[in-house]
This record gives C-alpha cells, structure tokens and sequence, in this order.
C-alpha cells in the first residue's frame, strides 16, 4: 500500500499540556507519529508533526477531533496531507 | 523532516492569512452531442450530461480542500458554446435553456456555469444571432449562467456588425436587472482572442478543441503575492521579478496538485493550470496593492504600466516553470469592483478609464468590471469594445470587456454588486459620439500580424 502522511501543526499560546492532548487523539486513532518538532517563538507555542496516515482514506473524523481541542485550548490544530508541502517547496 | 518547520509554515501563513487560494476547479463539458431537432429533447440531453458528469464535482472538491487545507473557493462548469448547438430553436426556446442550465448549477451546487456563448468574430450562424437576441433576457432570468462572446481575432479581425449589436445588448441586460444595479452585465464578457480552457468566469467555456470532460483549475494569490513584496522594500525591479517569479512558482504548485488529484477522483482528465492573479475585495488581496508595493503612490499614476508589465511577465515565467500545462489566461487581472486597491485608485482621481485601457495591452485580459454611467449610448459601449479587441487583435492576445451601465447612475457614485463581484465607482465615458464609426459596420479586416504561414 501506498504511503501517506499528514502534517498536524499545532499553533497557538503555550500552556500545560497540548502536546499531551494532541498525541492522545492520534494515539486513539491508532496514527503512528514519524517525526515531531516544536518551538517557542514569542510565547506563540509552534509544533509540527509528521504522521502516517496510511490506510486512513478519511480523515474527517481526525479532523473534527482536533478542532475539537483546539477550541477547547484556543489553538490553531491542522492537519495536511504532506504532497502539498512536497509540491510547493520541492522540485 | 523532510520538509522544514519554516516551510510548512509559510505554507501555513499564505493559506490562513494572505488568501492563498484555488479560485475555481472548472470542469469542462462537451454538448456536442446533445444536439437534437427537437428542442426538448436537446434540453433534455444538456440537462442529464451535466447533471451525470459533474455530479460528484462539489463532493469531490471539498473533500479535497480538507485534506490539503488549502480552500477550494468556487466549483464551475464550462460548456460547449451553446449557440454551437443551438439549431432551428427559437429565442424563447433559448431563454428555456438558460433556465435549464441555470438550474442544473443549482442542483449540483456549482457556482456559475460559463458557456451560454457565441464565437461571431467572423460572421453568424443561426444559433449565433438567435443567442444574440435572447441573451439580455437569458441573463437576467438567471443567476449562475455566465456569457461570452467573441467578436474578433487576430487572425479573422473584428466583425464590427457583431461589435454594434453587443452595444444594445449589453445596455438592454443592464435595464432588464436595473434594480440590482445592471448585474446581468457583470455576467457578460466579450472577447478578441478568447482562450478554450478558461476555467475563469464569465468567460470560461468548453472550446472546440477540447474533450468530452476536462478539469480545469484556476488559482489566484495576489495577498502571497503582495506579502513578500513587501519583506524586500529595497529590492531592485529585477529582483521584484525573481520574488514574484519564486511565489508564483510556489502556488502554481499547489494548485497543480490539487487539480490533478481533483481529476483523478473524478476520474476526468486534467487539462489546464491557470495562475491569474485575481484579486477580491478581502483586505491585501489586491493586484493594484501589488503596484503599489513596487513604488506607486496610487496605482492609475505614471509607471503603472511598466509595474503591471513586470508583474504580468513574472507571474506567467514563474507559472510556465512550475506546471506542465499551463493555459488559460495565466497573468494578471485587473477588475475594479473586486478590487479595494482599484477602487480607492478610482475615488482619488489617480485611476481613469484611458489608464485602464492602457494597462490591459500589457495584462492578461481586458476592461473588466467597470460600472459606467447608465446614460452611455450603445454606440459608445460598441466604440469601447472596438478599441478593446483592436489592441487585443494588434498584440495577438486576449482582451475583453465587461462593463456594467449602471442605469440611472451617474458619475462619481457608488455601486454594489455583492459577493466576489464587489462595489465599484460610477466612471464617466468619453461625451463624444462614435456613431458614424459604429453604424459603418462590416468587418474590420485581419491585420498583418495574421499573415504568419
């Protein structure tokens, strides 16, 4: 099967426990994280995750998940299938 | 990481907060074959292959802007030039159809369907002249329809009898919709040079020498554009190119991928990328802010068209790098109701319509959204369309008008059309009459540019 990966980036104010949150729902959705980086600019807490998504064609229910914390942490969560990342920054 | 934190954070800023967006997937339709003696029957046949072929097309498009969180703003149909199929039907019978294809873009939850059109820039056939006379009335019975019709080319020259009938209608459209400020004219374009697979309304529709689907994609990005512009004030001109050269390249990207991936879903052949800079009324999403940003005080002042030129030329090398096929109009448009910049450019007195007819020799199209005074004579409506498609016809490519009589407005005033057609100052015409010019009629005679076998 074909690989697929997503980028969640988690932008927002830092307080205790995003990272702790955000896992926990891909955890739950059975989502392995590749690789992980976060930052602090500001106070703007920054965070980027790469994680597969393989054999998951929806990712709706994910998405609605993640909304869900992010209004609850007043967060900026998305989730992006990584060609476009690919495609606008590599040749 | 493959891909870099502050990568996938522009990324993230150019979507979110500079309106980074695909403008229109555009799928393309053939009707050819719906053609039938009898009218309902043909009716009947546009209806069902619309409706079948495109019925996935809203679904699809938005199932794909969640994926790649980048937002997919109109979904539209092109189809065949109507008048190609048209027949022995009769204007009221056309009318119908505009009512049919208006209803089929509500059924399917698509945002205007372009192609109510007629390609006369040599001569009328039948189903020409009978769209002609039912086109005022077909567009302010509808809402979704878009027209457009060619009137010249640089190889055929301009049929200046067509020229002289759009005078009329455009002005009979604006008094059929007089109460909505002449919207029916914001639906009408006419064109020298139009291009097959423009996926950009109003004038988009299904050429000749295209398939029996084809998926289309427009993107736009002015505000990504305009931003970083502006991280490098003291650039010289040649490295202004090169930044909006390099985003260019950036959103024709993303807009390939997200067209193709549309099309494969579809399962409907990707045709063309289509990178216009077009701007909305949202703030910094601005093609004369753009000019601005270069050096101008206010766009419309001396050295707009040379900042337009460069922009232009930038905007389609970077496109031309980044996408295999791209196509449609790709550079620069410049409406002034749906663009804040335009608009202020306008109320200060910088901006005239002499200046904007200039600027559209070096854009990618033409006059465009520009509500003029409701008392403008046909003649002068045609004069303007006549020097329109003679720079388009003289410099090989595409030019168009699309201008809105606002009926019992005068110059100075302010009109709102709504949505992504926006607001726009009343412009004053030239008070002297084209008359004897336009009454001539005939055709204007391919130039020598034509002559190229």
């Amino acid at each position: 099967m074909e690989r697929r990966r997503a980028v969640v980036s988690v932008i927002g104010k830092d307080k205790v426990g995003i990272i702790s949150k955000v896992t926990t729902i891909l955890a739950e959705n059975n989502m392995n994280i590749l690789d992980i980086s976060q930052t602090i600019l500001q106070d703007f807490f920054t965070m980027m995750m790469i994680i597969d998504v393989t054999g998951n064609e929806n990712l709706s229910k994910l998405r609605d998940q993640l909304d869900l914390v992010g209004q609850e942490m007043d967060l900026k969560i998305n989730i992006q299938l990584e060609e476009i990342f690919q495609a606008m920054h590599r040749i | 990481m493959t891909i870099a934190m502050d990568e996938i954070l522009q990324t993230i800023r150019m979507v979110q907060m500079e309106n980074l967006d695909i403008r229109t997937v555009t799928m393309g339709i053939s009707l050819r074959d719906c053609a039938d003696s009898h009218f309902d029957k043909m009716q009947q046949n546009v209806f069902h292959k619309i409706t079948t072929l495109a019925k996935d097309l809203t679904k699809v498009a938005e199932e794909t802007e969640k994926e790649f969180g980048v937002p997919i703003i109109n979904k539209r149909i092109s189809i065949t030039p109507i008048a190609e199929i048209l027949g022995s039907a009769t204007v009221e019978q056309t009318v119908e159809l505009a009512k049919t294809l208006d209803l089929a873009a509500k059924q399917l939850g698509v945002d205007f369907i372009g192609g109510f059109s007629a390609l006369v820039h040599k001569g009328f056939s039948k189903g020409d002249e009978t769209l002609l006379k039912a086109l005022p009335e077909a567009l302010s019975v509808t809402e979704r329809v878009c027209s457009s019709v060619s009137v010249a080319t640089t190889r055929t020259g301009i049929n200046m009898d067509a020229v002289r009938q759009l005078g009329y209608v455009i002005k009979e459209a604006a008094e059929r919709t007089k109460d909505q400020n002449g919207i029916a004219c914001a639906k009408l374009v006419v064109f020298c040079n139009p291009v097959e697979d423009n996926p950009f309304m109003a004038g988009a529709f299904h050429g000749a020498g295209e398939g029996e689907a084809v998926i289309n994609v427009g993107v736009s990005g002015p505000g990504v554009v305009l931003n970083a512009l502006k991280k490098h004030p003291q650039a010289d001109l040649g490295e202004v190119s090169d930044i909006i050269k390099k985003t260019a390249f950036k959103i024709t990207r993303a807009g390939e991928l997200i067209g193709r991936v549309v099309a494969k879903r579809l399962d409907i052949p990707f045709g063309i990328m289509d990178l216009s800079l077009a701007p909305t009324n949202a703030i910094n999403d601005s093609v004369a802010e753009i000019l601005e940003e270069i050096g101008l005080e206010r766009v419309g002042t001396h050295g707009t068209i040379a900042a337009l030129a460069l922009m232009n030329d930038a905007v389609k090398k970077g496109g031309a790098m980044a996408s295999s096929y791209v196509g449609g109009l790709s550079g620069a448009f410049i409406p002034v109701s749906e663009d804040n910049g335009m608009i202020r450019g306008i109320i200060d007195g910088a901006l005239s319509l002499s200046k904007l007819e200039a600027m559209t020799c070096v854009c990618s199209v033409g006059l465009d959204m520009i509500a003029i005074t409701g008392d403008v004579t046909p003649a002068t409506l045609s004069a303007m369309i006549a020097d329109e498609a003679a720079i388009g016809m003289i410099n090989k490519k595409t030019t168009a008008v699309r201008v809105i009589p606002v009926p019992g407005k005068q110059e100075g005033e302010m009109v709102e059309f709504g949505g992504l057609l926006g607001r726009a100052p009343v412009m004053g015409v030239n008070p002297f009459s084209s008359q004897n010019m336009i009454n001539r009629g005939g055709r204007i005679p391919a130039p020598l540019q034509a002559l190229i076998n």
